[in-house]
C-alpha cells in the first residue's frame, strides 16, 4: 500500500470526508457500547433522540452550541492563520468578567443600549487577554501555545478570587458566583418555555461575518496569506505581526462574545463553572469543521448534540456520559485521518 | 559484459510519468553523461537505481546481479555511490567522521579511526582529492564539501559513482579540478554516471551521452560523435533560440549602493560588507558568484525585506530611509525572488489570488479600499495570463499546482505589468527547462530595452555571460568592481568567485579580521 500526493481534491470528497470521519467515528465507538453490554442501535437511537427528537431536545442541542459556535469561530480564525490560540477557555471568563463587571450593577441602560454594550465590553476583554501573548510572540519569539494555555490558568484564579472575594453576591448564601446580571442586561430568549437565547444570533451572524471577512476582505487575504506561507506574504509587503495582532483580536473577541452570551443569556450570573470547557471544545469544533466559518456552525451543533444526546442516552441505559467526549475525541481525530484522504490518493500492490 | 544495466525501468507518479521504459548500460571505466532537462527523469532514475525508489517495472543489474528492488544498503553493497547534488554531510563532524559515518558496526569495542584515518588518506592521495582529515566539514568550501562526498563514496568501495548536477555550486576552476579527478578515476577503472544538463561539460567529461526527454531515453550517442546543437536539440525536442542581447546606451543610475553592510540581528556575522554598486538604466548588470555567498542578503536588502545596517541605497537618486516591500513596489522596484516556492507565490491561494498579492486594499481590484473586487481581479488575471502565456487549467486552481516555467511567469507577469524602473531578479531561471528559460530572458531584455535597470543574480556564469552588458562578482559578502562584459573571461570571474576581487583595478577596503 502506498500513498500518493493528490493534486487536486475535488469539492465532493471535502464535503464527504468530514461525513464519512464522523461516521468512522461512530462505528469505533459502538464497540465500546457493545463493551458496556449495551445494544448500540438502541443507544444511538436513544443519543439521537436526546439531541434532535423533541422541541426541548433541539433547543438544549442549539442552546449548547451557542458557545461552541463563538469558540470554535475563535479557534478556526486564529488558525487560519497558523496562530495556535489554545486559551479560548480564558478569553471566554475574560468576556464573562467583562460584562459582570459592567452589567451586574455598575451601569444600567435600556435593553437596546446595554445588551450591545455588554457584548463589546466582552469582546474587547476576550480580544485584550491575547494582547501578551501576541507581544511576546512578535517581540520574543515566544510560542503561544505555552503563553495562550498557560494564561487559562492564570484568568480562571483571578475569577476566582473575584467570586470568592471583592465581587462575591452577599445574596448567594455563601456560594461563590458574583451579583447577577441587572435585566435590563439579560438577553432575550428566543423562544418561550427554552434555554435559547440572542447569543445564538450572535454566533450565527459572526459565523457570517467571519466568512465574509476571510474571503472578501484585504484583512481575510492577509490572514489566509500569513497561514498558508509567511515568508512570500511579508515578501508581497503584508505586515506579519500586524496581521497576527488583528487575528488575535478577533479570535480572542469571539471566544469574549460567547462568554458573554452563556452569563447574560443562560446562566444570569457568573461562576467557576460557568464553562464546562467551552473554550477548549472550540478547537475540537474547529477541527471537525476543518477551519471554515460557516462549516463551524454544523460541527458546533453536531458536537452540542453528542453531549446533550449522551446525557439523556445516559439516564436510560447504563452508559456514562463520558461517551460523547470518546466520541467528540474520536471524531475529530477521524476528521485529521480524512483530511490525510483528501491530500493523499492511497494506492494498493505495487 | 556491462558493469551496469538499467532493464525497461518505468516509474509513474500519478499521471506523470517519469521514467518509461528506460534501458542504459554502463561500461567499466566509462563516463556516460544523462543529459536532460529539468524533469526529464533523470534524478528519478538515479533514485531507482540507488533505491530510494521502486520501480513500477523493469530491475536493475550490477555485475550481472540483479539489485533487489527498493534497497538502498544492497545499492551500496554491490558498489553504486552517489553525490546529491545537496550534499549529506554533518557540519559539526570532521572530514574523517563523516567519512566514515555508517561503516563501522554498532556492536563493536574500539573504533577503527586509526585504519580509516589511513584509508582515507590513501584514497585522497589516490584521486587527488586533497583534504584534512580533521577539519569539520563546516568550515570546508563547497568544492571541498563535494570532494569529500566522493571520498565517502570510494571509501564505500563504490565501483559506480553517480554525481547529480555536481557542478551546479562549483566555480569554473573547481570544474576543472573535479573533472580531473573524475579522470582519474575512470583511469582506475571506476565507472561514472554524470548528470547535468550544462552540454559543454559533458561534451568535455564524458565518454557516451544519453539524452532524456519526457521519461524516455530518445537518444544515446558516443560523445565524439555529438555536438553542441545538436544534443540541445535532442534535449529540448525542438530547435533552441537564444535571445538576442541588444547593447543600448545605459542612461542614468536607477539604483545606487554605497557601502551597503548587512548582519543579522543578533551577533551574526555581516553577510554584506561595504557593498557599492550601481545599476543604470537600460542595462543589465550581472552578479555572479558561488552560492552563499550574500547573494540572498543583497536580494533581501534591494527588495526591502532586510534593513541594511549601514550605508545608503538610493533609488533615482533618492535615498531610501524606509525598508518596506509595499514602498519598494510603489517607488517602482519589480522583485523576482530566488525561491518561487517560499517567497514567490502562496500556494495554497488561487493563481488570480496570486496576481494581487502586492495590490492588497488597490483600486481599481478593491473596492472602498478593503474589498476584493473578483470581477476586477479576475479580468486582470486572464489578461496577465495571455498577455504571458501562462498555462494553466483554470485560474481558480491553487498556484501551487502550476509548473516552474508558468509560477515563474506568473511572478514575472505581477512584476512587470507595473513597468519597474528597476528590477531585481534572483536567479530567475534556476530550475526551468529550456523553453521557460528563453520566455524569461526575453521578458527581462524586453524590460531592458523598454528602459528599465536590472540586477540580475544568477550562480550561473554562463547566463550572466550570454545576458548581461557588465558583471560584477559577489565573494564573501562583498561586491567586486563591475566590468564590460566583453572585456572579462570566464576564467577571470572564476578566480573572483573564488575569493580574489581585487585583481581587476579597482582596490578594495582591507579585510577586517
Amino acid at each position: 500500500m502506498r500513498t500518493e500526493p493528490r493534486e487536486d481534491a475535488p469539492r465532493w470528497l471535502l464535503v464527504l470526508a468530514p461525513l464519512a470521519a464522523v461516521a468512522a467515528a461512530l462505528l469505533l465507538c459502538a464497540g465500546l457500547i457493545l463493551w458496556a453490554g449495551e445494544s448500540v442501535p438502541e443507544a444511538y437511537g436513544l443519543l439521537l433522540k436526546g439531541a434532535f427528537g423533541s422541541r426541548f431536545a433541539l433547543t438544549e442541542t442549539l442552546a449548547r452550541a451557542t458557545p461552541l459556535i463563538l469558540t470554535g469561530l475563535a479557534a478556526a480564525v486564529a488558525f487560519r492563520a497558523r496562530f495556535w490560540n489554545i486559551g479560548g477557555e480564558g478569553q471566554f471568563y475574560c468576556g464573562a468578567l467583562a460584562a459582570t463587571w459592567l452589567g451586574a450593577g455598575m451601569i444600567v441602560l435600556p435593553p437596546l443600549l446595554m445588551i450591545p454594550l455588554l457584548f463589546l465590553a466582552g469582546a474587547l476583554a476576550g480580544g485584550l487577554a491575547l494582547l501578551l501573548p501576541v507581544l511576546l510572540k512578535a517581540r520574543l519569539k515566544v510560542d503561544e501555545v505555552v503563553t495562550t494555555l498557560l494564561l487559562n490558568f492564570v484568568i480562571l484564579l483571578l475569577v476566582s478570587y473575584l467570586i470568592e472575594g471583592p465581587w462575591k453576591d452577599p445574596m448567594s448564601l455563601g456560594w461563590p458566583q458574583a451579583a447577577p446580571i441587572v435585566e435590563e442586561g439579560v438577553l432575550p430568549k428566543l423562544l418561550a418555555k427554552s434555554r435559547l437565547h440572542l447569543g445564538l444570533v450572535v454566533g450565527l451572524v459572526a459565523a457570517l461575518a467571519v466568512w465574509l471577512v476571510l474571503r472578501f476582505t484585504v484583512w481575510g487575504y492577509e490572514i489566509r496569506a500569513v497561514g498558508i506561507n509567511p515568508q512570500a506574504a511579508a515578501f508581497a509587503g503584508i505586515p506579519i505581526d500586524l496581521t497576527v495582532l488583528r487575528v488575535a483580536l478577533i479570535s480572542g473577541g469571539l471566544a469574549g462574545l460567547a462568554g458573554v452570551g452563556e452569563v447574560a443569556g443562560l446562566k444570569g450570573y457568573l461562576t467557576l463553572d460557568l464553562s464546562p470547557g467551552f473554550g477548549y471544545a472550540g478547537i475540537a469544533v474547529a477541527m471537525l469543521a476543518n477551519l471554515h466559518p460557516l462549516g463551524v456552525i454544523l460541527s458546533a451543533i453536531f458536537i452540542a448534540g453528542i453531549y446533550v444526546g449522551a446525557d439523556s442516552m445516559s439516564r436510560a441505559v447504563n452508559i456514562p456520559t463520558y461517551i460523547a467526549d470518546v466520541i467528540v475525541a474520536t471524531s475529530v481525530l477521524s476528521v485529521l485521518v480524512s483530511l490525510l484522504f483528501v491530500k493523499f490518493r492511497v494506492r494498493f500492490g505495487g | 559484459m556491462a558493469l551496469l544495466r538499467i532493464v525497461e525501468v518505468s516509474k509513474a507518479f500519478g499521471d506523470l510519468v517519469a521514467n518509461d521504459r528506460i534501458s542504459l548500460s554502463l561500461e567499466a571505466g566509462e563516463v556516460l553523461a544523462l543529459l536532460g532537462e529539468n524533469g526529464a527523469g533523470k534524478t528519478t532514475l538515479m533514485n531507482i537505481l540507488f533505491g530510494h525508489y521502486t520501480a513500477d517495472s523493469g530491475h536493475i543489474e550490477v555485475g550481472g546481479e540483479r539489485l533487489p528492488p527498493g534497497a538502498t544498503d544492497a545499492a551500496l553493497a554491490a558498489g553504486v555511490g552517489m553525490v546529491h547534488q545537496h550534499f549529506s554531510l554533518a557540519d559539526n563532524m570532521t572530514v574523517l567522521e563523516n567519512v566514515m559515518l555508517g561503516t563501522e558496526r554498532l556492536w563493536s569495542w574500539r573504533s577503527e579511526t586509526a585504519a580509516g584515518r589511513k584509508r582515507l588518506l590513501t584514497l585522497a592521495a589516490d584521486f587527488g582529492l586533497e583534504v584534512d582529515p580533521d577539519t569539520p566539514v563546516g568550515a570546508l568550501s563547497v568544492g571541498e564539501r563535494q570532494r569529500v562526498e566522493i571520498l565517502k563514496a570510494l571509501y564505500r568501495d563504490a565501483r559506480i559513482l553517480i554525481l547529480d548536477e555536481p557542478t551546479a555550486v562549483l566555480t569554473p576552476q573547481e570544474v576543472e579540478r573535479l573533472f580531473e579527478t573524475l579522470k582519474a578515476m575512470v583511469a582506475k577503472g571506476l565507472s561514472i554516471i554524470f548528470i547535468s544538463h550544462k552540454l559543454h561539460e559533458i561534451l568535455a567529461v564524458s565518454d557516451r551521452v544519453a539524452v532524456l526527454r519526457r521519461g524516455r531515453v530518445v537518444r544515446e550517442v558516443a560523445t565524439a560523435e555529438a555536438d553542441r546543437e545538436s544534443l540541445a536539440e535532442l534535449m529540448v525536442g525542438h530547435k533552441v533560440s537564444r535571445p538576442v542581447v541588444e547593447h543600448l546606451a545605459p542612461g542614468e543610475p536607477v539604483v545606487e549602493l554605497e557601502a551597503v553592510g548587512y548582519a543579522p540581528p543578533g551577533r551574526g556575522r555581516p553577510l554584506l560588507e561595504r557593498v557599492s554598486l550601481e545599476v543604470r538604466a537600460r542595462e543589465i548588470l550581472g552578479l555572479a558568484g558561488v552560492a552563499g555567498n550574500g547573494q540572498s542578503a543583497l536580494a533581501g536588502v534591494l527588495s526591502g525585506v532586510l534593513a541594511p545596517s549601514s550605508g545608503t541605497l538610493r533609488f533615482a537618486g533618492e535615498a531610501v530611509t524606509r525598508f518596506a516591500p509595499r514602498d519598494f513596489v510603489a517607488r517602482g522596484i519589480g522583485r523576482i525572488p530566488e525561491d518561487r516556492h517560499a517567497t514567490g507565490i502562496i500556494g495554497e491561494m488561487s493563481v488570480w489570488e496570486n496576481f494581487i498579492c502586492e495590490d492588497l486594499g488597490k483600486p481599481p481590484l478593491f473596492r472602498w479600499g478593503r474589498v476584493i473586487d473578483g470581477r476586477a481581479c479576475r479580468d486582470l488575471a486572464a489578461e496577465l495570463i495571455e498577455a504571458f502565456d501562462l498555462r494553466c487549467k483554470s485560474m481558480e486552481v491553487p498556484a501551487k499546482l502550476l509548473s516552474g516555467g508558468n509560477m515563474q511567469k506568473l511572478i514575472l507577469a505581477r512584476t512587470l505589468r507595473r513597468e519597474p524602473r528597476f528590477i531585481l531578479a534572483n536567479q530567475p531561471v534556476r530550475g526551468l527547462d529550456e523553453g521557460a528559460i528563453a520566455a524569461v530572458h526575453a521578458r527581462i531584455l524586453e524590460a531592458k530595452r523598454r528602459g528599465a535597470g536590472v540586477l540580475l543574480i544568477s550562480e550561473d556564469l554562463d547566463e550572466i555571460l550570454a545576458l548581461a552588458d557588465r558583471v560584477a562578482v559577489i565573494h564573501g559578502g562583498r561586491v567586486g568592481p563591475a566590468l564590460e562584459v566583453g572585456a572579462v573571461t570566464a576564467r577571470e570571474l572564476g578566480a573572483m568567485m573564488a575569493g580574489d576581487l581585487g585583481g581587476a583595478g579597482e582596490t578594495l577596503p582591507e579585510a577586517v579580521p
